[in-house]
């Protein structure tokens, strides 16, 4: 009689059926009332939240499911990055989406349910459908601006490129069954080392299921050369989706990285294993994406575009803690995802209001914001100063563990040139600021943001400085994630 | 109540946030706030203080690290003991006073909501100055506390004296900050924390040399020398006047300055722990407290003379402390360690009451001359009798609260008969021109008519708390009566309760001392037995001393200010004629040298430069030509980028073969795409 434990997925079987209750309820009041599905909705999320502490720690359906510390950490940001967002989108629902109100809620709902299904998967099959239950949501998303063209592109792509992606992931970890004989991870770590014991290598067989699911999960990340998709999709979705996409999904990529490769092909992680170390492989698109992502956000004048260019940097930032692959590195990933999200989602709810109540994603149209409205301005400036890692912003202590942990793991070079882009990106995350603050004024419309927005920014600036003063408590949780992988 | 003490100086911390961030356009609800916020402080304290009377007097610390470190610990907490809870009460109690006091003082000023929240960050700095539990944080709040006085005293900016008073204050105090700041470094550096309380049983253990005890404890005393106004560093006080005198009042009279003296207080165990530094102490208290009355005797401007009282009183609590410390350090426990910090407490309240006293005079005048005043007592009835009970207070008249601290600073000098000798001619000189300063001002006949038909008494909100506040001058002293044997002295203790018991030759010297300074300022002021004028002719010298401030500023200027001024002009006569003839004798040859270079860069360096520039161009075309939008494009990257990861890793030749292939594919594209550039605008294009 297999133990099913059902008591550890309580909260997502919560929230699933959430998802079914905002829809259902947002057709019930005849798609009248936009405020209370919203609310609704940020109620369900935060309830999720509070199960979530209840019911935690465990296995269940034959250790294919595990709501360990990591698991935790990172339903804890997946859960974070839909209030937010959900919190950014009572503008766009007022005005631009009336008739399909309950399906967006619903979709971010289900999307979510996904994230946190694959960060508790040990096991490559149900991974591989926590992520699928996680994009495939995110695709009718993006297009959710039916009557626009570039909203209905960015869906398209993203739908066409995910589905290559994914293909191309499955291959890789169908070779990886076909290796290992198993689909449970911590036994193909086991039936590898004695692969490997036994014939004293592994044939390119196992290096191509290695770059496959690189490349597979690579396109969730965004990470350069798998980002091609990102900047269109960025710029074509409704923008709280867009966060959505740039927080929640790239945590969710994050996540199946860490499990198959930190955990997985750990022991692979080393300059000895040449040609098998995939440390290396991800350093080398790690350097590219920092280099690339803060280069081309240097001359972009759309405000989601370059965010989009800046998350692709960023995520070069995050892979540095997952190269260096040991306590440290794991716990630095995690607390620098966990601040990143409260600067990005903050930056892009910003870009979201601001785009509401002037309708323009221009970065120039900035110009005069702090004197039209001045909390509004000193809000973004702190988002700014925190991606581009100022202190005493989270994004400062953030970038601090991220390096230490290269260093300590002898990515020397990594670090270096982490720390010579993260000077290039000063440059245009000031820009912002300068625009605000400096630039002669032309915009003399008071923002004036929703009740949830301002809650969403209030908790991005909050979050952002407290934890960057005070980082104890989630590093000290981001530590115990590491200790899942045994570190 | 106790355990939270530490949220006493976030009360004027949230009001001051709420003030600048919200409600600056709504002066009533400013101040509103800000008042609350403060009594919310101040009933806060008295439930701390009734605590640690339940405790008698046992501290208590609590703290969370901020930056661990091998070599060096920091931390944010609190220290509360019996000091720490008189110094709570005092600065809550004097912030109050001098908050309701304001409404009246600062009636449509136009930046009354940025007045209120510059005193309420400057009660925050001040309580949080007293509450910390380590060298580190009373740093932190030593320097807020500079950077409101700065911005208090600079209120109004308009004025060219008071910004410029500002600066004076500001840089002065810094000069002192320096060496507080080289104190800490050894400390940190020799014994590898901050915490007093480590600290102290470093020194009580022995295991710091004396000589690096010495330097530590005197380049500390140098903060409290900047702050405390002590001699050489006093000028910045008496020109801090510029500043609101309820400022004065609260900033620079009751609490602010003696952070200087709660320094030596707190510090006391450090300090004590060399005879050097303590004697140190003692002398630049003497001397200041000596100076600072003789120049206060002859000052014509009303808040001038009651600073120079300041700086002579807080040159007695520092002498006072220091003598203690020179007898502990010999091993005797006296009285001075209490008669300081007792003498802290009674001098904010009185002192506070002068100035308050002085700004009520000042408003109804609308002038700072004593000259212009007299006869003011038939207009300003408790404004006169307020402000001769704090005179009388200072002067140490029985059995007023002043009379009972100055008997104990008395006291505290036995055993060193030229400071006792010289602290009773002080006592004298402090009671002559407090008197002095009362009999122009409140008796006798108007010498501005004018000026005196249109006095009239201040209003309720300025009078109310001169009248608690003489209260308090009358009474406050009483706690620490001679005959209690579990008064002030046991409550505020360091090390071992030193109980005095009263001296009653001492009290009755101090007190003949006293009420002969009155006598004589009866006598020329309010008899006019004696002529003033001829008393200055008689001793010209001493007068034109004393009048002029013992030189002091204008030995500064022709010491430091001048020369450095002077040297700045050699500098320049310098860069004038030697560097920029040197400069335009390398312009010369420069100007030969680029003709020369000009044609290379014309033909050589031109060339790289548009070469480089028709590179970059290329690959940002090519940058641009990638991100074209086109999904195809994009899966077939993630292919190649897949299979060209995988060769890199089997077999490198293959990889650089594959991405010469991927070149000369992509150039082919490109010429492709050129010759067919109709159909490239046709596709749906987002720019890149």
């Amino acid at each position: 009689m297999p133990d099913y434990n059902l008591r550890i997925i309580i909260p997502e079987i919560f929230l699933f059926c959430w998802a079914i209750v905002v829809i259902l309820s947002d057709l019930g009041s005849k798609r009248k009332s936009p405020q209370t599905i919203g609310y609704l909705t940020m109620a369900g999320i935060a309830v999720t939240g509070v199960l979530l502490y209840f019911f935690r720690g465990g296995i269940s359906f034959n250790n294919m499911f595990q709501s360990d510390t990591l698991a935790v950490f990172f339903k804890v940001i997946f859960l974070g990055s839909a209030f937010m967002a959900v919190g950014s989108s009572f503008g766009i629902t007022n005005e631009r989406i009336k008739n399909h109100r309950g399906e967006y809620y619903g979709l971010i709902l289900f999307s979510t349910v996904g994230m946190m299904f694959l960060s508790s998967s040990s096991e490559l099959i149900s991974l591989y459908i926590g992520l699928e239950l996680t994009t495939i949501p995110l695709f009718v998303l993006a297009a959710f601006y039916k009557d626009d063209k570039l909203s209905v592109e960015a869906g398209l792509k993203y739908f066409v490129v995910g589905a290559f992606s994914s293909a191309i992931l499955l291959y890789g970890l169908s070779l990886l069954y076909g290796l290992t004989a198993t689909t449970d991870i911590l036994t193909m770590k086991i039936n590898l080392a004695l692969l490997f014991l036994k014939f004293g290598k592994i044939g390119p067989g196992f290096i191509l299921a290695m770059v496959m699911i690189i490349a597979g999960i690579g396109f969730k990340l965004a990470l350069v050369p798998f980002h091609m998709w990102a900047p269109d999709v960025y710029q074509g979705a409704p923008t709280p989706i867009t966060a959505f996409l740039s927080v929640g999904s790239k945590a969710a990529g994050l996540v199946a990285l860490l499990r198959i490769f930190v955990n997985g092909l750990w022991s692979f992680a080393s300059d000895v294993m040449q040609p098998l170390d995939w440390g290396i492989i991800i350093a080398v698109l790690a350097s590219a994406a920092m280099i690339l992502g803060n280069i081309a956000a240097l001359r972009q004048t759309n405000i989601k575009r370059m965010l989009a260019f800046s998350s692709i940097a960023q995520i070069g930032y995050v892979m540095v803690g997952v190269v260096a692959a040991d306590e440290m590195g794991v716990t630095s990933a995690g607390f620098y995802m966990f601040i990143y999200l409260f600067a990005n989602m903050g930056a892009f709810a910003v870009a979201t209001v601001f785009g509401d109540q002037t309708g323009s994603d221009n970065i120039i149209s900035y110009a005069g914001l702090s004197q039209s409205s001045p909390l509004f301005a000193a809000g973004m400036a702190v988002f700014m100063l925190s991606l581009a890692g100022i202190p005493p912003m989270g994004g400062f202590a953030a970038k601090y563990m991220v390096f230490a942990a290269g260093i300590q793991a002898g990515y020397t070079w990594l670090v270096i040139l982490g720390l010579l882009t993260a000077v290039v990106s000063l440059y245009y995350y000031a820009n912002i600021i300068k625009t605000m603050y400096f630039a002669p004024g032309e915009s003399t419309i008071r923002i004036n943001p929703s009740f949830p927005a301002k809650l969403v920014l209030l908790l991005g600036v909050v979050g952002v400085i407290i934890f960057g003063i005070f980082p104890g408590p989630v590093l000290e949780f981001a530590r115990e994630t590491a200790g899942v992988f045994g570190f | 109540m106790l355990e939270h003490a530490y949220f006493i100086p976030f009360y004027p911390l949230i009001a001051f946030l709420v003030i600048i961030f919200f409600t600056r356009w709504k002066e009533k609800l400013s101040a509103g706030i800000a008042i609350s916020m403060i009594l919310l402080a101040f009933v806060h304290s008295v439930f701390v203080l009734i605590a640690m009377l339940g405790r008698h007097g046992h501290p208590l610390e609590l703290s969370m690290p901020f930056i661990e470190h091998p070599a060096l610990k920091l931390e944010l907490g609190m220290w509360i003991d019996g000091l720490t809870a008189v110094m709570l009460m005092v600065v809550t109690i004097v912030s109050a006073c001098v908050h309701i006091y304001s409404l009246g003082y600062m009636h449509n000023d136009p930046r009354w909501s940025r007045y209120f929240s510059y005193l309420c960050l400057f009660t925050f700095s001040m309580l949080g100055l007293v509450i910390a539990n380590n060298f580190f944080m009373i740093f932190i709040f030593w320097e807020l506390v500079g950077l409101t006085s700065y911005l208090l005293i600079g209120f109004w900016f308009e004025k060219k004296s008071a910004s410029d008073a500002g600066k004076k204050a500001f840089i002065t105090t810094r000069i002192g900050d320096l060496g507080f700041i080289v104190g800490l470094l050894i400390l940190t550096f020799y014994v590898g924390t901050l915490n007093y309380q480590e600290v102290f049983a470093k020194v009580q253990s022995g295991a710091i040399s004396g000589g690096l005890l010495a330097a530590a404890g005197i380049f500390i005393f140098c903060g409290a020398v900047g702050k405390s106004a002590q001699f050489p560093l006093h000028v910045w006080l008496p020109d801090a006047m510029e500043g609101p005198t309820p400022v004065s009042a609260l900033i620079h009279a009751a609490t602010m300055v003696a952070a200087g003296v709660y320094l030596v207080a707190r510090g006391m165990t450090l300090f004590a722990g060399s005879a050097t530094a303590s004697m140190v102490i003692a002398s630049i208290g003497l001397i200041t407290s000596f100076m600072a009355a003789t120049i206060a005797l002859t000052q014509n401007d009303i808040k001038r003379v009651l600073a120079y009282s300041t700086v002579s009183q807080l040159g007695y609590m520092i002498m006072a402390l220091g003598l203690y410390g020179v007898d502990l350090a010999h091993g005797h426990h006296t009285a001075g360690y209490v008669a300081g910090t007792f003498h802290l407490m009674t001098h904010a309240f009185f002192k506070a009451l002068l100035f308050l006293g002085a700004g009520s005079v000042i408003h109804a005048v609308h002038t700072n001359d004593i000259n212009f005043m007299g006869g003011l007592s038939r207009k300003m009835k408790t404004t006169t009798i307020t402000f001769f009970i704090a005179s009388l207070s200072i002067a140490g008249i029985f059995p007023l609260s002043g009379f009972w601290s100055k008997d104990e600073i008395v006291a505290s000098t036995t055993g060193h008969p030229f400071f006792m000798v010289v602290t009773l001619l002080i006592a004298f000189m402090t009671a002559f021109y407090m008197f002095r300063l009362c009999f122009l001002t409140f008796t006798g006949e108007p010498r501005d008519k004018e000026r005196f038909d249109h006095a009239h008494e201040s209003p309720k909100t300025m009078t109310g708390p001169l009248t608690v506040l003489a209260f308090l001058a009358i009474f406050a002293g009483w706690v620490g009566l001679p005959w209690l044997h579990h008064g002030f002295s046991s409550f505020v203790y360091h090390d071992v309760v030193h109980h005095a018991g009263p001296n009653y030759v001492l009290m009755i010297v101090s007190t003949i001392v006293a009420v002969s300074g009155i006598g004589l300022a009866y006598a020329v002021y309010y008899k006019k037995a004696i002529s003033a004028d001829a008393l200055a002719d008689r001793f010209k010298l001493l007068y034109k001393i004393s009048f002029n401030k013992w030189y002091i500023d204008e030995i500064y200027d022709a010491v430091i200010i001048k020369p450095l001024l002077g040297f700045t002009k050699v500098l320049w006569w310098f860069d004038a004629n030697i560097i920029d003839g040197l400069v335009n004798l390398m312009g010369w040859l420069t100007v030969k040298w680029a003709d020369l270079k000009m044609w290379f860069d014309k033909y050589i360096i031109d060339g790289i430069v548009n070469g480089l520039g028709y590179i970059c161009m290329a690959g940002s075309w090519a940058v641009k030509f990638m991100q074209s939008g086109s999904l195809q494009f994009y899966a077939l990257m993630v292919m190649a980028a897949a299979i060209g990861i995988m060769l890199y890793r089997v077999t490198s030749i293959g990889f650089y073969f594959y991405l010469i292939g991927l070149v000369i594919v992509a150039l082919l594209s490109v010429l492709v795409k050129m010759t067919r550039s109709d159909r490239v605008d046709a596709e749906p294009n987002i720019e890149g």
